[in-house]
């Protein structure tokens, strides 16, 4: 049986922890235009996390950023 | 213990030459007057557990040894003018990137298609300046059965010792003529293995100079993780634009052979001490220049031969101290003056030289070469 | 939860050369996740290359790396994999490299069935060149050397791949990453020559000069014509008409060249 506390706590430690290079960013709008839940805006010519409580952890956003700068991790 | 002896084709010996040196990969593709090396080889490399391929074309051939004498082993391929044209890209390559390999180039009459059986000495000079850019070049050519086995041996120990192509040109006639060979035993020819890396694989760099001027080559599968690239490098084998690091590695690579020739030039001389004429010649040629030199003696005449086995880097030296010790120099050679022209480099004016050229499929004999001898007189 | 790319990248070779919305490093990350599924070791395994920006990739990742002349990665790659068998060896090239110039070695390679894996990144384009026209852009398309459009019919990678001969052919997008890896690694199982080809994007060449207004409407576009295969079993010839289709096309097995020639030297040794 998991508590529902245990169960409150691992929600907590799963809470993706959205990060953007910007050494790595070109500023190709990938991240920004496919991110289902609207994380991330454009600052200048590099993508930023916006919004990180949004993210669902989906992977879209590092999966596709071609430049190694988006990161999601726990 | 008598010596193994046969009767044997000059291209079948370079076949067998190879197996001596340790060569265990050959890919190449069908062309005339080379075939033989690639038949040869296609029966004898299964035996001693190497590999032969026959490829698609001039280019895949060159690439596939390249990448073969990547993962440590010595590799061969044989070919002729038109396909020693198509090489040239893949030659560059492994100069730059410093891969031993060994070519073997018989030569037939060109350009382009020329004739396919006909023998002909045309293309020294692409041996030495076919690939673009600046670049090494060790090309050696042999006159006969035997020392187109010792020359082919030799070859792999240049590129083993240098990282660096190293090519084999006989004309057609030494590639198919039949004659006798001893076969050196086991251990009586020096066979040269390319050095180890001595650093653990963190600290390795491919072109590390702090090894000299021939760095130690890993391979790949040895534990050793690097790149190698056809770029301008740097010591750390990644592209480099940066102009310091680019002309010192250019630099580099030429003068590893350069500082080398001595070692590396070979020459024979047969009855120059008190000659004065001196015959240049190799390949098929110098043997008809050899007969030429017996029969002006007969006739009072004092000729000699200098014969060259290392075409580059080019006797320069040894050519300038006769030029020296003689009044005339003839070059009889099967193309248009290629060595002529050579010749007459080093000698800088100091004696008289002139040509004997033949391009048309037939050899020079050595009545041509004694009325040459005669004209001069 | 993400994926550790640092484990196979070479330390100081980020950010690569590759301009803002180029699909490589998309591709590039497939390859390395898929590479790290299949458990290949880093000392054991070859990353070839020829010329063009789809071939910079070996650069960057920590493998044994060789980067050749324009299109003969697959006949360098064939002499490491005859010389070492035991060694893992993955070819990686563009459309000109790989069908163009290197064409040749491409068909004989698939003919062999020599256990390498080939992965074409097809962007349509000479990118590194300047945006020039390659075997593979669309009839009517615009380049650097189609002012006019492209008068050139194009080739169907996968097509002649199996028709050459090749026992693994798949094919998939850069707006599909999370598939890239399935496929190079089914690939990379595989037992033979296999061919992924990757339809990727160039913005900077390509996609300016043909009315794709961003890095997104060409990810839109490779989102769009994408049909898996399992889908496209149900539609018809004209709902195909434009599409292109995904995933793993063809799979047969059969005596792989590298293999068959050891146990042709056995047999010769054993006389």
């Amino acid at each position: 049986m998991i508590s529902s506390f245990e169960r409150h706590g691992a929600m907590e430690k799963k809470k993706p922890v959205v990060l953007v290079n910007e050494r790595y960013c070109k500023g190709c709008h990938i991240c920004v235009e496919f991110c289902p839940t609207s994380v991330f805006e454009m600052r200048g010519f590099t993508a930023v996390v916006k919004n990180p409580e949004a993210c669902i952890a989906c992977m879209q956003c590092e999966l596709r950023c071609p430049d190694f700068a988006v990161t999601v991790s726990q | 213990m008598s010596k193994k002896v046969a009767f044997m084709q000059g291209n079948e010996a370079c076949a067998h030459g190879a197996i001596y040196a340790g060569c265990r990969f050959f890919a190449g593709y069908p062309i005339t007057p080379s075939t033989e090396v690639a038949e040869v080889l296609s029966a004898e490399l299964p035996k001693v557990g190497g590999s032969f391929i026959q490829m698609e074309d001039e280019i895949g051939a060159m690439a596939a040894v390249i990448g073969a004498s990547l993962t440590g082993v010595k590799a061969l391929t044989a070919t002729s003018g038109p396909g020693f044209s198509l090489k040239q890209e893949n030659i560059g390559y492994a100069c730059i990137t410093e891969v031993p390999c060994v070519i073997i180039n018989v030569m037939r009459g060109g350009p382009s298609t020329g004739m396919p059986t006909g023998p002909s000495q045309s293309d020294v000079m692409q041996a030495k300046w076919g690939t673009h850019g600046d670049h090494p070049a060790i090309c050696l050519v042999p006159a006969s059965v035997q020392e187109l086995f010792t020359e082919t041996v030799r070859a792999f120990n240049l590129s083993e010792k240098f990282r660096t192509p190293v090519t084999v040109m006989p004309d057609e006639i030494v590639g198919h003529m039949r004659e006798r060979i001893v076969f050196p035993e086991p251990g009586e020819l020096e066979v040269v293995n390319r050095p180890a890396p001595t650093v653990p694989p963190a600290d390795y760099r491919p072109y590390d100079t702090s090894f000299g001027d021939v760095p130690p080559l890993a391979a790949f599968g040895s534990g050793y993780r690097f790149h190698v690239t056809g770029l301008n490098k740097a010591e750390d084998g990644f592209p480099t634009t940066r102009a310091g690091i680019v002309q010192a590695e250019e630099e580099r690579q030429v003068r590893k052979i350069e500082k080398a020739t001595d070692e590396i030039v070979t020459w024979e001389e047969y009855l120059l001490d008190d000659a004065d004429i001196a015959i240049v010649a190799f390949g098929s040629t110098s043997r008809s220049a050899r007969f030429a030199v017996n029969e002006a003696r007969k006739h009072g005449i004092r000729a000699g031969l200098f014969r060259i086995i290392t075409y580059w880097p080019f006797p320069e030296k040894q050519i300038a101290d006769l030029a020296s010790r003689v009044k005339a120099i003839i070059t009889p050679e099967m193309n248009l003056g290629m060595t002529l022209h050579e010749v007459r480099r080093c000698v800088k004016g100091m004696t008289p030289v002139s040509g004997i050229f033949r391009v048309d499929g037939e050899p020079i004999g050595p009545a041509q070469i004694l009325a040459g001898i005669r004209e001069v007189m | 939860m993400g994926f550790d790319y640092g484990k196979y990248i070479r330390p100081g070779k980020l950010p690569h050369i590759w301009c803002p919305g180029c699909g490589h490093g998309i591709v590039m990350k497939g390859l390395i996740r898929a590479i790290d599924s299949v458990g290949f070791s880093k000392d054991m395994t070859s990353i070839v290359s020829g010329i063009g920006c789809a071939s910079r990739l070996p650069g960057y990742v920590d493998f044994c790396t060789l980067h050749t002349t324009h299109g003969r990665g697959v006949a360098f790659a064939t002499g490491i994999k005859m010389a070492k068998p035991e060694m893992n060896v993955i070819c990686v090239g563009g459309d000109g490299d790989g069908v163009a110039i290197g064409g040749n070695h491409f068909i004989h390679a698939c003919r062999r069935n020599i256990d390498i894996t080939y992965l074409i990144m097809n962007n349509n384009i000479y990118g590194m060149t300047g945006g020039q026209f390659s075997p593979t852009t669309p009839t009517g398309a615009k380049a650097s050397t189609t002012p006019y459009g492209n008068p050139d019919p194009p080739f169907d990678i996968a097509k002649l791949a199996i028709g050459a001969g090749a026992t693994f052919v798949a094919r998939g997008t850069a707006f599909h990453a999370a598939q890239i890896d399935k496929l190079l690694a089914e690939a990379m199982r595989h037992k033979g020559f296999s061919v992924v080809e990757i339809l990727d994007s160039c913005p900077t060449t390509y996609g300016r000069r043909n009315k794709y207004k961003s890095v997104i409407e060409m990810m839109n576009h490779l989102k769009d014509v994408a049909v898996p295969l399992s889908a496209a079993e149900k539609m018809t010839a004209e709902q195909l008409r434009g599409k292109v289709i995904t995933g793993v096309l063809y799979k047969e097995n059969k005596p792989e060249y590298a293999s068959e020639y050891r146990k042709l030297v056995e047999r010769v040794q054993a006389g």
